[in-house]
C-alpha cells in the first residue's frame, strides 16, 4: 500500500494562535507554541510531530488568516 | 522522508489563495470571516473571475473585506448592499456581483433591501455570515440572537417577552419566487468547509447564468463576542446555532421560472 508522507509550513507572523487547525489536525501533528509568541505577541502554531503529517490540508481548510501551506508525497 | 524532502512547489496541495492580499486581517483569533475570504478569493481565482467580480462590502466587521480580497469593490451604507448590488448587477449584466452581510447588517437593518432584492429576483449573490451577535460595536443582541443568550444589551439572556424570538430570514428568503438557490452552511469543520465551497461556487454560477438571487447562509462563530475560546465557540455552536439554524439547502431552483 502506497505510504503518504505530509508536511506543513506555518506563517508563524500570521497566525493568531487561535487553536483551530490544533483541533482540526486528526494526528495531532501541531500545538501553540507554549512560551514563544509571534511579533504580535500570539502563541503561534507549530509542528509538534512532523513525522505524523499525511498532509490531509484539514488544518490548512479551517486555519481563518490562510497561513498554512501543505505538501504531500505519495511513495 | 523528512520535511525538507517533502516541501517542494511540486509537492504543493493547498496554497494560499493568491487573490488574498499579504496583509494581516484585523479579525479576531479564530473568527469565521477569515475562512470565508479564503473561500471566496479561492473560488474567484478558480472560476477565473478577478476582473469581472464586483463585492458589496458591508458595515459590520466585515467592512475591511475590501483590503483583503483582490476584486473591485464598493462599499455601502449599513444594511445597502443589496440595493447597491441591484445597480451594479443591472448596469454591468457581465459581472459577477455578490454581497458579504453581517446578520446586523442583512436582518436588522437591510431587512427591506434583502427582502425587496430577493423577491426581484435579481442576479446576485448574498453571503450571509450569521454569528448572532453585532460582533463589531462590542456584543450587542442581534435579530438572529437565539433566545436565552447573553449579549452585551441582554446581559441576562434574550427574552421573547421583551426581546422577540430569533430571526430566520433565510428561511423567509426562501418562500420568495425571486431566490433560486438558499442554502446554509457552517465552516467549523474541514468537511462543512468544503461543502460552503461548494454551495458559493454553486451560487456564482447561478449569478452568472442569471438565473435569480443565491443566498448563502454561513452559521459563524464570534467568539469574542460569546465569551469563548474559538474551539468551545465551534462546539457552542453546534449544540445550540444548529436547533434553530439547521444546515442545508432550503430552496434549489434550476432554471428561473
Amino acid at each position: 500500500m502506497a505510504k503518504v508522507y505530509g508536511a506543513v509550513t506555518i506563517d508563524s507572523n500570521r497566525c493568531k494562535g487561535c487553536d483551530l487547525c490544533v483541533v482540526a489536525c486528526p494526528c495531532d501533528v501541531l500545538g501553540l507554541q507554549p512560551k514563544e509568541v509571534n511579533d504580535r505577541g500570539y502563541h503561534y502554531a507549530y509542528t509538534v510531530k512532523p513525522d505524523a503529517c499525511i498532509g490531509c490540508a484539514a488544518c490548512a481548510t479551517v486555519c481563518p488568516d490562510a497561513c498554512i501551506e501543505v505538501y504531500r508525497v505519495r511513495e | 522522508m523528512k520535511p525538507e524532502d517533502i516541501i517542494k512547489p511540486e509537492n504543493k496541495v493547498y496554497a494560499r489563495p493568491r487573490l488574498l492580499n499579504d496583509v494581516n486581517t484585523h479579525y479576531c483569533p479564530g473568527c469565521s470571516h477569515g475562512v470565508v475570504h479564503k473561500l471566496i478569493a479561492d473560488l474567484l481565482e478558480e472560476m477565473g473571475l478577478q476582473d469581472k467580480s464586483i463585492g458589496i462590502a458591508p458595515v459590520g466587521c466585515a467592512v475591511f473585506a475590501y483590503n483583503y480580497i483582490d476584486i473591485d469593490w464598493i462599499e455601502a451604507a449599513h444594511g445597502r448592499a443589496p440595493a447597491l448590488a441591484t445597480a451594479a448587477a443591472r448596469l454591468n449584466p457581465e459581472n459577477l456581483v455578490f454581497t458579504y452581510q453581517g446578520d446586523g447588517d442583512l436582518s436588522a437593518i437591510g431587512t427591506a433591501e434583502t427582502i425587496h432584492a430577493a423577491n426581484r429576483g435579481e442576479n446576485i449573490t448574498i453571503i450571509f455570515i450569521n454569528n448572532g451577535i453585532y460582533g463589531m460595536t462590542g456584543g450587542q443582541m442581534a435579530p438572529t440572537t437565539l433566545l436565552g443568550m447573553k449579549t452585551a444589551t441582554t446581559p441576562y439572556g434574550r427574552n421573547s417577552e421583551l426581546n422577540g424570538y430569533p430571526l430566520a430570514i433565510t428561511d423567509l428568503l426562501a418562500r420568495l419566487d425571486g431566490t433560486c438557490y438558499v442554502t446554509r452552511q457552517a465552516v467549523h469543520t474541514p468537511a462543512a468547509v468544503r461543502k460552503t465551497r461548494a454551495a458559493i461556487k454553486k451560487a456564482f454560477t447561478n449569478s452568472m447564468e442569471k438565473r435569480g438571487t443565491s443566498i448563502v447562509e454561513i452559521v459563524s462563530t464570534c467568539n469574542s463576542g460569546w465569551k469563548l475560546s474559538p474551539a468551545q465557540a465551534n462546539q457552542w455552536m453546534e449544540e445550540h446555532m444548529f436547533a434553530k439554524y439547521p444546515l442545508g439547502d432550503l430552496k434549489n431552483v434550476e432554471h428561473k421560472a
